[in-house]
């Protein structure tokens, strides 16, 4: 049922995406299954102007991107014509949907953010296992993703006219607003890509990821849910842990459950 | 030598078993007796029937002007008169298309598949020309593969990704390559000289204007038409435009300022002699 399958979503870790004119950024928090196990990959290469973010069954999530790139490829090959993101994203909805009302198969339990660059502009679309395809300027799916939606809408006016690197610092500080409060974002749990319209999409990973993260330690480290006038005053505390305001969601209960 | 296969001798019956004398007799029509297509060697197009002679198109300043006649040739038989061989794809582009004329219909309708079908999931035309010259290198060159070629030449023309001029060729080899000055089949031959006069470089390119590139083409329809046998003094020019974003259509475009005073003069070629 379709109603598992956004559960799925949620219980995935938490991805971010935001676009302004010329660029789109996707972060994503990664997860390892136990301390000396590798962290799951959670944004995938499409083509040189397009890529995944995914939360929920990453399995599931390799089909759809295997499919995307062949298709990426076969526009390339017949066409000499990047795919156009809209036409790719309609395409997988189209495929999931089909799951959902076909006998013996199951939906695919993996939302996705698919940011990418064409004759248009810079697009984001959020794909869901219910075929449901929406456009977004931000978007965040996975756990706890509630806290950086409200980040996100508090901000969004100003995502048009970013640059690639302040779309980077708004990303990674609404991701941050889903980490519970233990936990922060380090150089191996976080990942981050970009991709503009003169610019390919590149993932930043690892030791890569350092230079966002730099940035992001700059900034305000209180919790953006504060009010404007206490940021002044939150500002202060940068350095202590953050306070984590009681999370009235009913998605708290699940924030450290694995997929 | 003795030019006649039958004469070569054979494989041994002893070691290959019969001779398969049918072999001779391929043909593209299946005969009744054969049961599958495996039994019988089966035979592709090896020459055009009905044909379309030369495209001309050369490049100006703002973009391209393109040129074909109006005349479908069986041998050397004037058999159509009426064959408009510049066919539009989507908004933004033009197809010259030279050779055969049933290949060239086969083209016009994948290409009308291919318009409609972008429209379809786009809900907008997207089709640049450069899509559809990569879209037909690959039918062709497909084709050709299987050795069953599309026995044209194609002149593509239109507005590119960017929004640029854009003219390239490709014929039935899939062969492509783009160049200030194009033609296809007896043009290559009579037009493109007298075209590099004019457009031989980018840098020339920049000095033609519409008006000139206009007389250019007409006077190389006009001399494919005193030299190539197979060719019609009427035709369709087509302009392909940057500064108005608009593809011109002129069908029934004759040639002009003939002078065939020295036709009295040609002795010979089935005339009667003097």
């Amino acid at each position: 049922m379709v109603k598992y399958a956004l559960e799925a979503i949620k219980q995935g870790s938490a991805a971010v995406g935001i676009t302004s004119k010329n660029h789109v950024v996707l972060v994503a928090l990664k997860r390892n299954a136990e301390e000396l196990g590798s962290y799951q990959k959670k944004i995938i290469k499409i083509d040189n102007h397009m890529g995944i973010a995914l939360a929920g069954l990453a399995p599931d999530a390799r089909v759809l991107s295997n499919f995307l790139r062949q298709q990426a490829m076969s526009s390339k090959m017949v066409f000499n014509r990047p795919l156009n993101v809209a036409k790719a994203v309609y395409s997988i909805a189209d495929k999931a949907q089909d799951n959902t009302q076909s006998a013996g198969g199951r939906p695919y339990g993996v939302g996705l953010l698919v940011a990418g660059v064409d004759e248009n502009g810079a697009h984001l679309y959020e794909f869901q296992p219910s075929g449901s395809v929406l456009e977004y300027v931000g978007a965040a799916i996975g756990a706890r993703s509630q806290a950086a939606r409200t980040f996100l809408e508090r901000k969004y006016e100003e995502f048009a006219d970013a640059t690639k690197e302040q779309l980077i610092e708004y990303a990674l500080t609404a991701l941050r607003d889903t980490l519970s409060q233990d936990k922060e974002l380090n150089s191996l749990n976080t990942t981050v890509a970009v991709v503009g319209k003169d610019e390919q999409f590149t993932i930043y990973d690892d030791d890569d990821v350092q230079q966002w993260l730099d940035r992001l330690d700059s900034l305000s480290n209180a919790r953006n849910r504060d009010e404007p006038q206490q940021e002044q005053q939150s500002q202060e505390q940068a350095e202590q842990p953050a306070e984590q305001p009681a999370e009235p969601t009913e998605q708290s209960d699940r924030m450290d459950t694995d997929e | 030598m003795n030019h006649d296969p039958f004469h070569w001798g054979k494989p041994l019956d002893s070691v290959y078993g019969p001779y398969n004398t049918q072999i001779a007799q391929a043909s593209n029509q299946r005969p009744e007796n054969v049961r599958t297509n495996a039994d019988f060697p089966s035979m592709h197009t090896q020459q055009p029937m009905i044909t379309g002679t030369s495209v001309i198109a050369v490049r100006y300043k703002d973009g391209v002007v393109m040129a074909a006649d109006n005349m479908g040739a069986y041998g050397s038989l004037m058999k159509l008169d009426d064959v408009e061989r510049i066919i539009r794809v989507g908004s933004e582009t033009i197809v010259g298309i030279s050779g055969d004329i049933s290949d060239l219909q086969y083209l016009e309708r994948i290409l009308d598949d291919l318009a409609v079908e972008d429209s379809y999931d786009m809900e907008q035309d997207n089709l640049k020309a450069s899509y559809v010259h990569e879209y037909l290198t690959r039918v062709l060159y497909n084709r050709r593969s299987k050795m069953d070629p599309l026995w044209n030449a194609c002149i593509v023309a239109g507005f590119d990704e960017e929004g640029e001029p854009f003219m390239k060729y490709v014929d039935l080899l899939g062969v492509a390559y783009a160049s200030p000055s194009l033609a296809t089949g007896f043009g290559a031959h009579l037009a493109i000289p007298l075209l590099r006069k004019k457009a031989d470089t980018m840098k020339d390119v920049e000095k033609l204007t519409k008006e000139d590139a206009v007389n250019l083409v007409k006077d190389c329809m006009k001399i494919l038409f005193y030299r190539d046998a197979r060719s019609l003094d009427k035709y369709t020019l087509c302009v392909v435009d940057k500064t108005t974003k608009n593809i011109e259509f002129h069908k029934d475009v004759r040639c002009e300022d003939m002078k065939w005073d020295f036709a009295k003069h040609i002795t010979g070629y089935g005339l009667p002699q003097l």
